[in-house]
């Protein structure tokens, strides 16, 4: 029995379809309060893409969730729902101002390395637990790592009032960074090379964000590991028939999800707030998780989705500002709107059309 | 064609059925490309056994699962006792009088047997007045029938033959007065399944119809009263029983004659390849499931392992291939110990030369959403041809050698980019078969290598495997069809409850004695 759909419509034609319903719902939610759709869906494409200001804030939200979802990604291949990236991206986040606040850099791409692997190795770390308790004790990693963004944010709380902040201030943050270790800008990088930028807060990160996305490819398709990770996912008998320990991919898979998770800190932290503020992951985390379901675990899926974000994000933000009846709570409503019809609801769309498909095929055949 | 006479289709006159429960006219079911069902005719007369019988893949269960609601057909009629009858879902079969017992029960397990039948036909909102009605109905049907089940017991501690006998019960609670069973003796031993046959009879007795659905044709010549065989979706004939014979009715499922027999030389056992000792495993629940297992693999035998499914064979199995780790015993593999304590050590098997075909191709052997390339290199993902540059794995490597293998074993289609779990169940075994043979390895541990197997591929599988045994290799079979282990093996090892009750050599014992020992009876007593 074959009713699997041909690739473009698994990759393009549902997710699109998914997305007219939840902007068709969203619509009718801007008409029952008043405003005009139409001109709703104007301000939020032109606040976000019509100009190099909107699309520097656009890609600069996007680029935290092309981490997040990819984190959430990674574990996916496992078989694992991390739903803990949030508590992951806020380890990230002290391991990257540790190492930012450590030394007096000097230059940012001396610093570089060393964030990435603070930001790597706290956020992996903070995977490993969840990732532990599952693969010895068969806690369920859905809920370890649920109750690990809450110590998560205990802790950074704790961190930022009693160690890290600035003595005698009031505000719960660290110190800024030293010069050399702030990433630098994208409209710096961009006049270097006579191309010209309005000021935004995106930088460097959103290039690595993309080499993470092509990392993560190579890891997940090209290596024994990727393999070893897939076939665990699929089928634990399977895995274990073929000499892979369970209890190992799964703690590796964890480890490489939260590092993943945790380097998140580098384009906010690093890239843009050159401190660490309260806070600072800010629901990316869960947003990873859309983005992850919406790109069906596929990095590049995951950009395209997380770059659909960064429009609802900076758009929406200009819709706020322009439309005063549309309130930021409306925002988050059309935001999880979305994410309710591309990830929960996938399947109201799915089965009509693989119906249509067999329909199609039948005639033909 | 049987049964070929025709209806009016959706006419409101009832055409003159005679004694007939359920008359099929025209029914044809595709999926996609797929046609499962191809204008099936089929009459079945009131108050007898009905088998059908036909190939994995022939379309028996589809045609069943229409019957019963599963599935819409998209073209032709059903009859229920000479009325057109629509079925768009299981109720309006049971409404029909259409019950069905299926090959995996769906039983509450920690339910009790009265609370299974009883679930889905409560009559109110408050279950009391349903649990004592049920009851007292309960009682009449197992005296009625002879279907003794206490009604208070929890069917999960249930034997597998009554937790059938439960099923057959739901469903005449029902009402029926045709019943289904789908390969309903897979799971039972002989002695389980000639009981079967005994309730069988006497529902016949009682007037009920009754549909068998099954590949056994020994099952088909002894309980029913007519046979219908389908091949390939198509109804090929409907024969009565008494004329007909189990290789006739081989040759219509198969379309060709096969060879019942696996043609073989007589064994030149040669030194003890695996040495097993004493061999016990203690499940988690603190279940023996393995109690003093002991035996000698020689190199170029065929040592069977029969059995009824869950006394133990796929234990063995399973801490052979170092996928569990045992309670206690040891392994000798040509003289070296085998560290039986790890439950991983799968790739130490795999290095010593010991390949595995597990019982379970779908969530073990194999990865049904992988390319078929990706699952031909499962387990053997480390090996050194395999590598690429930076721990990557070497695709193209990979794949020469799928593309080998598919033309060797000739596997279909020929694709090793095609998804696994879109090759037939024969095509899977074969990738199954072929990965691990490709290795030439000493000892070939095999569970179950022809279950859900089209009659060709189990030919191919059959000879590859003695093939193999010439070549000087040792084999270990496991299989619950006796057929298959009487073809195969050299020597049969029988298990029962966890223990060996008996090896006998192949060729110098029958059935009887087997089905004897696989229900721990000593064919000395019951003599």
């Amino acid at each position: 029995m074959n009713t699997s759909l041909p690739r473009w419509a698994d990759l393009v034609l549902i997710p699109a379809l998914n997305l007219a319903l939840a902007f068709l719902v969203a619509g009718l939610v801007v008409v029952f309060i008043g405003e005009d759709p139409i001109e709703a869906v104007r301000i939020l494409l032109v606040g976000s893409l019509g100009s190099s200001y909107g699309i520097g804030f656009t890609l600069y939200y996007a680029t935290t969730f092309v981490f997040t979802g990819l984190s959430v990604a990674i574990a996916y291949h496992a078989g694992l729902f991390n739903i803990g990236s949030e508590g992951q991206a806020a380890l990230g986040g002290i391991g990257a101002t540790l190492v930012c606040l450590a030394v007096d850099w000097p230059v940012w791409w001396l610093a570089l390395p060393f964030a990435i692997l603070g930001a790597a190795l706290f956020g992996g770390a903070w995977a490993f637990i969840p990732g532990y308790l599952q693969a010895k004790r068969g806690s369920h990693v859905v809920i370890t790592t649920i109750m690990f963004n809450f110590i998560a944010s205990a802790l950074v709380v704790y961190l930022l009032v009693n160690v890290l902040k600035v003595p005698g201030s009031m505000a719960p943050e660290t110190r800024n960074f030293p010069e050399g270790a702030s990433l630098p800008f994208m409209h710096e990088i961009l006049a270097v090379f006579g191309i010209k930028m309005s000021k935004t807060p995106m930088n460097l990160a959103s290039i690595l964000a993309v080499v993470a996305a092509f990392l993560t490819w190579v890891l997940i398709w090209r290596t024994r590991l990727g393999y070893e990770m897939r076939v665990f996912g699929h089928s634990e008998p399977a895995a274990v028939y073929a000499g892979i320990n369970p209890v190992r991919i799964t703690i590796v898979a964890m480890c490489l999800s939260g590092a993943m998770a945790g380097m998140m800190a580098l384009n906010v932290v690093m890239g843009f707030q050159h401190r660490l503020v309260l806070d600072y992951v800010g629901g990316a985390g869960f947003v990873g998780i859309a983005v992850a379901l919406m790109g069906r675990s596929h990095p590049v899926g995951v950009i395209l989705a997380a770059i659909l974000f960064g429009i609802l994000y900076q758009g929406g933000a200009e819709l706020a500002f322009e439309m005063p009846a549309i309130s930021r709570e409306m925002i988050v409503v059309i935001q999880a709107l979305v994410i309710l019809f591309t990830g929960a609801l996938e399947n109201l769309v799915r089965v009509p059309v693989q119906r249509a498909f067999l329909r199609l095929r039948q005639r033909s055949a | 064609m049987a049964g070929g006479r025709t209806t009016l289709a959706g006419g409101g006159v009832s055409p003159p059925a005679g004694d007939l429960a359920i008359e099929l006219a025209g029914i044809s079911k595709s999926f996609g490309p797929v046609q499962a069902n191809k204008d099936i005719h089929l009459a079945v007369r009131r108050g007898t056994i009905h088998g059908i019988v036909g190939e994995n893949g022939a379309g028996k269960s589809t045609l069943m699962s229409i019957l019963y609601g599963f599935y819409q057909a998209d073209a032709g009629e059903i009859c229920i006792d000479g009325r057109p009858t629509a079925i768009p879902d299981s109720q309006a079969a049971i409404r029909a009088g259409i019950g069905m017992v299926h090959q995996h029960f769906m039983l509450v397990e920690p339910f009790t047997v009265l609370e299974n039948v009883v679930l889905g036909a409560e009559t109110g909102p408050l279950l009391r007045p349903s649990l004592g009605r049920a009851r007292a109905e309960l009682k009449r049907l197992e005296q009625e029938y002879e279907l003794e089940v206490d009604p208070d017991a929890v069917v999960g501690e249930l034997s597998v033959g009554l937790q059938q006998r439960v099923e057959i019960l739901k469903a005449l609670y029902r009402e029926c007065d045709i019943l289904i069973l789908d390969e309903p003796t897979g799971v039972l031993t002989p002695a389980e399944a000639d009981h079967l046959f005994r309730i069988l009879r006497h529902l016949k007795a009682q007037g009920k119809t009754i549909l068998l659905i099954t590949h056994k044709l020994r099952e088909i010549m002894a309980v029913t009263d007519e046979v219908s065989v389908m091949r390939r979706g198509e109804m090929v004939r409907t024969l009565a029983t008494a004329e007909t014979s189990p290789a006739e009715l081989a040759e219509l499922m198969v379309g060709r004659r096969v060879l019942l027999r696996v043609e073989k030389k007589p064994a030149t056992p040669g030194p003890v390849l695996l040495a097993v000792e004493g061999l016990s495993l203690v499940d988690d629940k603190g279940v023996a499931r393995l109690r003093d297992v002991s035996f000698e693999l020689r190199a170029g035998e065929i040592l069977g392992i029969a059995g009824v499914a869950g006394n133990g064979q796929s234990e063995l199995l399973e801490v052979l291939a170092g996928i569990r780790p045992a309670s206690g015993g040891n392994v000798q593999l040509n003289g070296q110990p085998l560290d039986l304590a790890r439950s991983t050590n799968a790739d130490d098997r795999r290095d010593a030369r010991v390949a595995h075909v597990p019982e379970d191709r779908h969530r073990r052997g194999l990865v049904m959403p992988f390319a078929e390339w990706e699952s031909s290199c499962l387990g053997y993902q480390r090996e050194e041809r395999f590598e690429g540059p930076a721990l990557t794995l070497d695709r193209t490597a990979i794949r020469n050698l799928a593309r080998k293998s598919i033309e060797r074993f000739d596997i279909r289609p020929p694709s090793c980019d095609l998804k696994t779990a879109n090759f037939s169940g024969g095509n899977q075994q074969k990738i199954v078969i072929a990965r691990e043979l490709e290795r030439d390895p000493e000892v070939l541990l095999v569970g179950q290598p022809t279950r859900g197997v089209d009659i060709g591929a189990i030919e191919f599988i059959h000879n590859e495997i003695v093939a193999l045994r010439d070549r000087g290799k040792a084999v270990l079979l496991v299989s619950v069809e006796l057929d298959e282990i009487q073809a195969l093996s050299d020597r049969i090892v029988v298990m029962f409850d966890g223990r060996i009750s008996g090896t006998r050599v192949a060729g110098q014992t029958d059935e009887r004695e087997l089905g004897l020992l696989m229900a721990g009876v000593e064919p000395e007593q019951a003599a």
